[in-house]
């Protein structure tokens, strides 16, 4: 892609370097304002970005389809060479949920797949030229284009607090709601129960309530800022190579070749702090 | 990088397609994964048995083979001591025929023998008659000396 190339798919004007930057990092939004769709020119909470969207759940259906697919058709016997690379898959999530959770619980498993998978696929969407799919769709007539849905923080967010609201969930159901509140504030230092001393027990418990809320919060938000930040970082980078003219080549190579590392390394964090997260909130000893 | 209704929508699709995979995908998949497992756990298990059945089998045959080669060897020789028996035997039993033919042979000259010795006696006898009738035909009476002679002729 060349940088006079880049610069000219949104038609009309030319484009800076800013704006084709600025231009790739904006979501395809809509909203509704005055009774009437309104695309781009949106604020507030109640806008969607349909590009996120769609590609999440377009590579979450891929990912339904073909291994629902391979699900259906799974055999005990000698397995096909799809049904070899799925179960692969799914014997190194198996491996790493028992690896890191020793209780009995259906659904860390198979959430734990789900997010692996998802997520690769999402930041697989990374390795497609950054130009590909913005210039088709401009062709076509959509302003904007984001491809890679884990660059959106909506998405990242969308699953770190889903594995947080479950990590509340079986912190209160293993723990009951007593033992989740000790958890919260007899650690790390436990409040005195007799003597003088009693009278800095409630400073110590709130001490303790503060520094247990931020751990616990800070669970959620590092979970989805790791991810999106590493693969914001990445697109960026992809954004900026393409702006290098023919010398891109090598370098987009290069990149890319790194990346793959990366995008796999994210989908596989994302899935291990979930199982240890979900681990935790099933463990009585803190 | 606003938060948005994105952030419901990706929560209801990552619900949905946890509760998929949760309902559809996991338990085939795993299932089929562990049938296996099974499966080549048993594989593994039937070889060894096999292993260790073939073995026995062979030092059974191993066994059996000497306990034939045994069994041939007592054959072989009880066989050729009574090839001996028989060629003895039958060397005996020709032997024992060859003398009692020759035995008989021996008793049928014998009587041959006799036979001929009578015959002779009584022809010498006639003939000694003859001879003494002529000698003395003219003196002697055959009838007077018949006794005399018939004495004579047992005496040869």
């Amino acid at each position: 892609m060349d940088e006079s190339d880049a610069l000219e798919h949104t038609g009309g004007h030319e484009q800076t370097a800013t704006e084709y930057i600025g231009h790739h990092l904006t979501n395809l939004q809509v909203c509704r304002a005055d009774g009437q769709w309104v695309w781009n020119h949106c604020e507030g909470f109640w806008t969607l970005n349909v590009d996120s969207m769609f590609f999440s759940v377009l590579l979450g259906g891929i990912f339904i389809w073909l291994f629902g697919k391979v699900a259906k058709s799974a055999t005990s016997g000698k397995p096909g060479k799809l049904q070899t690379v799925i179960e692969m898959i799914v014997g190194f999530v198996d491996t790493s949920v028992k690896d890191a959770f020793h209780g009995h619980n259906k659904l860390i498993a198979p959430l734990s797949l789900t997010i692996f998978v998802w997520v690769f696929l999402m930041n697989l969407m990374d390795l497609i030229p950054v130009d590909w799919l913005p210039m088709t769709a401009a062709a076509v007539g959509v302003e904007y284009l984001k491809v890679v849905p884990t660059t959106d923080v909506n998405v990242t967010f969308a699953m770190s607090l889903s594995v947080f609201v479950l990590v509340i969930y079986y912190s209160i159901k293993n723990k009951g709601f007593g033992g989740f509140t000790r958890e919260l504030t007899m650690h790390p230092i436990a409040p005195p129960t007799k003597g003088v001393a009693i009278v800095a027990a409630p400073l110590i418990i709130a001490f303790n309530f503060i520094l247990e809320g931020v751990a616990l919060l800070a669970k959620p938000v590092s979970l989805s800022l790791r991810l999106f930040g590493n693969m914001y970082a990445g697109e960026l980078i992809f954004i900026l190579i393409a702006l290098l003219g023919i010398y891109q080549l090598p370098l987009h190579f290069g990149w890319a070749v790194f990346h793959i590392l990366i995008i796999t390394l994210q989908a596989f964090i994302f899935m291990m702090l979930t199982i240890v997260y979900l681990s935790q909130a099933h463990d009585h000893e803190h | 990088m606003d938060i948005n209704l994105t952030l419901l929508g990706q929560t209801i699709a990552m619900i949905f397609f946890v509760w998929f995979t949760m309902k559809f995908i996991w338990p085939p998949i795993m299932s089929a994964i562990e049938a296996r497992q099974v499966a080549i756990a048993d594989g593994l298990a039937a070889a060894e048995r096999g292993q260790s059945d073939l073995a026995q089998a062979k030092t059974e045959a191993e066994k059996i083979v000497a306990a034939a080669r045994e069994q041939a060897r007592g054959i072989v020789d009880q066989a050729s001591s009574r090839a001996n028996d028989i060629v003895e035997a039958a060397k005996s039993e020709g032997e024992a025929e060859k003398q009692r033919r020759l035995d008989s042979a021996r008793s049928e000259i014998e009587v041959e023998i006799n036979r001929a010795r009578d015959e002779l006696r009584a022809q010498v006898a006639a003939i000694a008659i003859a001879g003494a009738e002529r000698v003395l035909a003219r003196e002697i009476d055959a009838n007077a000396h018949r006794d005399l002679l018939d004495r004579l002729a047992a005496d040869l």
